[in-house]
């Protein structure tokens, strides 16, 4: 039995279809990751699955359970920290680390344990004992995230945890859930960066409350038909624009310091000489890609 | 570089917060029509900084002048000259595309006539002008996002202020945007930008990355790369925030 189990689920607000009828399961054990940017529905489906939302049509079932018949059941196995999480202002870093332990009766030496690990993610250490409220926006978005981890449900919900965290700490905040996931605990985490795509086992891709795509990175991946190249240049902007006038050419993106170009079909060596020379030499490099999820997403967002 | 080149001057800029130094000491210089990105880990001083800039808040030590205009003692002035974008938007809901530009008209002092003559060629310039009459929470993040941009440049500042304005959405719209910014300083306008996304931070002309408060790294993308011998800024700013 999959541990999340969703058939033909749509949710409306008014008129408006916020989840179009949709199909995933998370099976027991994996972190699966709903990737997408806000307003593509995945906050309504979270909060459905987490027993706060009814579906208007479809079912979500939780370890077997249904969301809209067996809430506290389902509560009481489930772990959800949405995108706006309470710290107590007053209370300190270190403090709140306390109630949330007590809260949910965390044995004193495993707290200890995880106090170490969240540390070590967070660098809130030297802040422990500074009030929660004189923290900085990111700092918060991370104790808040720290008193989620600090108990281990079965299943974890997590809503945008990283949201606005920076990119180091990104980094060191899913270490902290592949701890979690080994000591046996279902993952399902939503979030609006693509490269933690990665980071999860299965990932579906979010757009305009559709699925676009279901499956690990890899299968996803491999669903990009186009050959791609990361080009480099010395005026970037003009090489994407030179490259967008191509006809061979299917679709140019900027990627930080390159263009990242996908073609009708595999180029060969003369064209790429041609294209040096109609763009004045401004390509200067390129190299064969494995697409990336963001990629894989702009793809999905042109076919519609 | 001549000082009527500057938008943006700070000279031992500081700021404490009782014995906790938030910034502390930093000196920059931001031409006019710069993208100028500020990086840091969360709690490194960033909006503290950007705060001081925008006359909300008193340095504690040190110098810093906006557009010309003193932080300490013309604080109303900078307000006037800056324009001023955060990761939450701050938009009417309730209130469609050009209602929420004419009371944002309205907030900064400028005349019907005004707005109105500026309305049109901003709703173009930011790809709204066929949805005007729509209500706003009835459009996707990344056109909310387009017009808190807008809703920033009615009044025509010199200098804009972006605070983490791409977080959220989706990877066609962030791309869209930039073009906007890079638009925005192609006319003059410098942008002062803070970000998350370190492919974000390689679109900057010149990036600063802070650490602890204190100012850790300034200079273009490419020489910043060079100078630390990394590939790209992602790999950089990790050396730089591990770098205590």
């Amino acid at each position: 039995m999959n541990d999340i189990e969703i058939k033909n689920f749509t949710k409306k607000y008014g008129v408006t279809e916020a989840v179009k009828n949709i199909n995933l399961s998370v099976k027991k054990g994996e972190i699966f990751g709903l990737v997408g940017p806000d307003g593509a529905g995945k906050t309504s489906l979270i909060r459905s699955i987490c027993t706060l939302l009814v579906p208007d049509s479809g079912s979500i079932l939780v370890r077997g359970m249904d969301v809209s018949k067996s809430i506290a059941e389902i509560r009481s196995i489930l772990g959800y920290m949405p995108q706006r999480f309470s710290l107590y202002q007053d209370l300190t870093v270190e403090q709140n680390l306390r109630f949330f332990a007590d809260l949910f009766q965390v044995p004193e030496k495993e707290r200890e344990i995880r106090k170490k690990q969240l540390f070590q993610f967070s660098r809130l250490k030297p802040f422990q004992k500074r009030q929660a409220g004189k923290l900085s926006g990111g700092m918060k978005q991370k104790l808040a995230l720290s008193c989620a981890l600090i108990h281990t449900p079965e299943i974890l919900v997590l809503d945008e945890p990283t949201f606005g965290v920076d990119p180091v700490s990104r980094q060191e905040f899913w270490e902290i859930l592949r701890i979690i996931q080994k000591e046996g605990t279902t993952i399902l985490v939503s979030t609006a960066y693509m490269d933690e795509a990665d980071q999860c086992e299965r990932i579906a891709l979010f757009f305009d409350g559709n699925i676009k795509g279901i499956g690990t990175p890899d299968e996803l991946r491999a669903n990009f038909k186009y050959p791609l190249y990361k080009l480099s240049g010395s005026i970037l902007r003009d090489l994407k624009i030179s490259f967008s006038s191509f006809e061979e050419v299917h679709t140019t993106q900027l990627f930080g310091d390159s263009v990242h170009v996908s073609f009708k079909k595999e180029p060969d060596e003369k064209q790429w000489g041609n294209w040096q020379e109609s763009t004045n030499n401004n390509l200067v490099q390129w190299t064969k890609l494995k697409p990336t999820i963001e990629d894989v997403f702009l793809d999905l967002m042109e076919t519609k | 570089m001549s000082e009527n080149n500057i938008a943006v001057k700070t000279e031992l800029l500081t700021k404490k917060f009782g014995k906790f130094t938030a910034v502390d000491q930093v000196s920059i210089e931001v031409e006019k029509g710069e993208i100028f990105g500020f990086l840091g880990a969360n709690g490194a001083g960033k909006t503290t900084m950007i705060r001081m800039l925008c006359g909300l808040l008193k340095p504690s030590d040190g110098k810093a002048s906006v557009a010309g205009y003193d932080v300490y003692k013309q604080s109303e002035n900078i307000k006037k000259n800056i324009g001023y974008m955060s990761q939450k938007f701050s938009l009417y809901d309730d209130l469609t595309i050009n209602e929420n530009i004419e009371f944002y008209g309205g907030i900064y002092g400028l005349s019907k006539e005004i707005i109105n003559s500026r309305r049109e060629k901003l709703l173009d310039q930011v790809g709204l002008s066929d949805i005007a009459n729509t209500m706003t929470r009835d459009i996707p993040v990344g056109f909310k996002q387009r017009l808190a941009l807008g809703s920033a440049l009615l009044h025509d500042p010199p200098i804009i202020f972006l605070d983490e304005p791409t977080s959220g959405v989706d990877p066609e719209a962030r791309r869209g945007f930039w073009d906007l910014i890079y638009q925005t300083s192609e006319e003059g306008k410098t942008i002062f930008v803070t970000t998350h996304f370190m492919d974000e931070a390689e679109y900057c002309h010149r990036l600063s990355i802070m650490r602890d408060g204190k100012l850790i790294a300034l200079d273009t993308p490419g020489k910043l790369k060079a100078q630390y011998g990394k590939d790209n800024i992602q790999e950089v700013f990790v050396e730089i925030v591990n770098g205590e």
